[in-house]
């Protein structure tokens, strides 16, 4: 007798899950896509996909990381639809693109800047892509050396895990090489989150950090960046984001097959909306489309 | 009928007894499983004795010296802070409070052991690390101190209390005894009391720096988590807890980086093993 309750009740719940989703009946969706890629942007990616399915729950959205290569290279080969890339695409792969008769197109979906937070009271206001390095790298341990007081430099970084930690490394430390093999020096302090290094920099005159550009406000300093001492000096805001003239920024781009049809579409047409838009917001990046607010 | 229930209760009471057993057997195994996994392509000795701790580098570099030396130096700091003032207290507590003072003290001791790890570290790095900064003069208050400092806290309410028990448990015919000899009270507590009360005292000890090795949150928010050999106290440090607690989360499962985490979670284990071996030795050397 108990034994067939039990099971009456696990066919219930059988019948009440299979119904509950009608766009999976027999486990096939009315269209699916691929989307794969950088790292850096994976979870914005991952969040639209979520948000998206959730409003037209019969489509289906595969999202995979690998880095922005990896993401070339399936679009080249057809193993995807969209590759999401936090760099251009590259000569080399344009060309291997042709050979396929593949078409990369290029949307960029949103930006990604990180400000350099000091204290309030630091007079130091600009700095150079160099001296940053340097300073990273405790070659430049004194904040004299670079026109301010005479204090020892504390450098903040985030924990080695952290995308943020990542792009400052490769951008940066290593001016985008492949092989190149510098490190943040060991003395550096590895912050748990951005709010810790905001914590810090808040209280400390002696430290800086990077953080996404959320984090400016009037209790501390950002310092304008240039890439060397004959270019201009910019501060990090959204308007010299978009205008590519802050240097330690960089579009995040979403590339497809020749222009995009069907779900491809809609699914960049999302992207690239306002609910989209407030996503990549929300996600620590910078949105494209406040040029008219 | 009665017999039924009083076996189904002696049952339950059994699995209950032995399920710490088994706890600590499966979480030793897991841990030998994925740090020998790790020990077998990195080795035991590159891993302890490597100064650098790069482990998303290519080619990562896990060497935990750094961070060994970072636990330590922490734990001596706060033990050096809690170890006098918690057996002075517990004395103070035991031998001479008067009995109104040393009701509300004993509670207020057991008070502090209740407040969370995460609020000391907060309220740590909101008003203590600044101050440090400030006080002695250091280009920032993160520091192995400050940890050392908010860890003593941590460990007080351990090393009074057993200490306490140690004290309270020395026959009053010794002191009794010292006391008719002329002795003051001073040397009858610290020849006579102290000497008796020692081993239970010593396992107090190691039992409070059993909680401060193995103290995450707090040492995470105040010591700065630099991955460097500190020169001195006045350093920012990284410890092995914090460095498990601050990358587990990113980790690819069953990647190296992700071994090296439970192979630094080893020799954690093996520290505060060996700690809290000694502690049971001493206590049972007082028990005799």
């Amino acid at each position: 007798m108990r034994i067939s309750k039990s099971l009456l009740l696990f066919l219930a719940c059988f019948l009440f899950f299979s119904c509950s989703r009608p766009g999976e009946k027999g486990g096939e969706y009315a269209a699916s896509i691929q989307i794969k890629g950088s790292d850096t942007i994976v979870n914005l990616i991952q969040v639209w996909a979520e948000k998206f399915v959730e409003e037209n729950p019969s489509y289906n959205i595969g999202v995979t990381g690998g880095g922005s290569g990896t993401g070339f290279a399936a679009l080249i080969n057809g193993t995807c639809d969209i590759a999401m890339s936090s760099r251009k695409i590259e000569d080399k792969e344009t060309a291997q693109a042709a050979e396929k008769n593949v078409t990369p197109v290029e949307f960029i979906v949103g930006l990604d800047g990180l400000a350099i937070l000091i204290n309030k009271n630091n007079p130091v206001d600009k700095l150079t892509l160099e001296q940053l390095r340097d300073i990273f790298m405790a070659k430049i341990t004194n904040w004299k050396e670079v026109g301010g007081e005479d204090r020892k430099i504390v450098i903040l970084s985030r924990e080695s895990n952290s995308g943020t930690h990542m792009f400052f490394k490769e951008h940066v430390l290593r001016h985008n090489d492949k092989n190149a093999k510098e490190e943040f020096a060991p003395v550096s302090l590895l912050m748990p989150s951005s709010q810790a290094i905001y914590d810090e920099v808040y209280q400390n005159p002696n430290a800086l950090g990077y953080v996404g550009m959320g984090f400016i406000n009037d209790e501390v300093k950002a310092v304008s960046v240039a890439v060397n001492e004959n270019s201009g000096y910019f501060y990090p805001n959204n308007d010299n984001v978009i205008a590519g003239k802050y240097p330690i920024s960089r579009p995040l781009f979403l590339y497809t097959n020749g222009l995009p049809r069907d779900l491809v579409e809609k699914f960049i047409d999302y992207a690239l909306s306002d609910e989209g838009q407030k996503i990549v917001a929300e996600t620590d990046f910078v949105p494209i489309n406040q040029k008219g607010e | 009928m009665r017999k039924t229930i009083d076996s189904i209760i002696e049952t339950i009471i059994f699995i209950c007894g032995i399920l710490s057993i088994v706890f600590v057997v499966m979480i030793f195994g897991f841990l030998l499983k994925e740090g020998f996994a790790f020990f077998k392509e990195f080795g035991v000795i590159s891993f302890i004795t490597g100064k650098l701790w790069y482990p998303t580098s290519d080619p990562a570099k896990f060497g935990i010296l750094s961070l060994i030396i970072g636990s330590l130096l922490v734990t001596a700091g706060a033990c050096v802070i809690a170890v006098p003032i918690g057996i002075m207290s517990a004395l103070y507590i035991s031998e001479i409070a008067p009995s109104g003072v040393k009701d509300v003290l004993k509670s207020c001791v057991e008070l502090m052991a209740a407040v969370p790890s995460v609020v000391i570290g907060f309220v740590g790095m909101v008003t203590f690390v600044p101050l440090v900064r400030a006080v002695f003069d250091i280009p920032t208050g993160l520091t192995a101190f400050s940890g050392s400092v908010m860890l003593a806290f941590m460990a007080m309410p351990t090393i009074v209390t057993i200490s306490e028990d140690a004290i309270r448990s020395v026959p009053w015919s010794y002191k009794e005894g010292a006391l008719a000899l002329g002795a003051t009270k001073w040397q009858a507590i610290r020849r006579i009391v102290l000497k008796a009360a020692m081993p239970g005292i010593i396992a107090a000890i190691m039992l409070g720096i059993g909680r401060v090795v193995g103290e995450t949150m707090a040492v995470m928010m105040i010591t700065g988590n630099a991955a460097h050999i500190p020169h001195s106290i006045f350093e920012p440090v990284r410890t092995m807890t914090a460095t498990i607690a601050a990358e587990m989360g990113e980790t690819v499962r069953g990647g190296m980086h992700y071994r090296s985490l439970f192979a630094i979670g080893l020799v954690l284990f093996v520290i505060t093993f060996i700690v809290n071996f000694i502690a049971d030795l001493f206590l049972g050397k007082s028990k005799k």
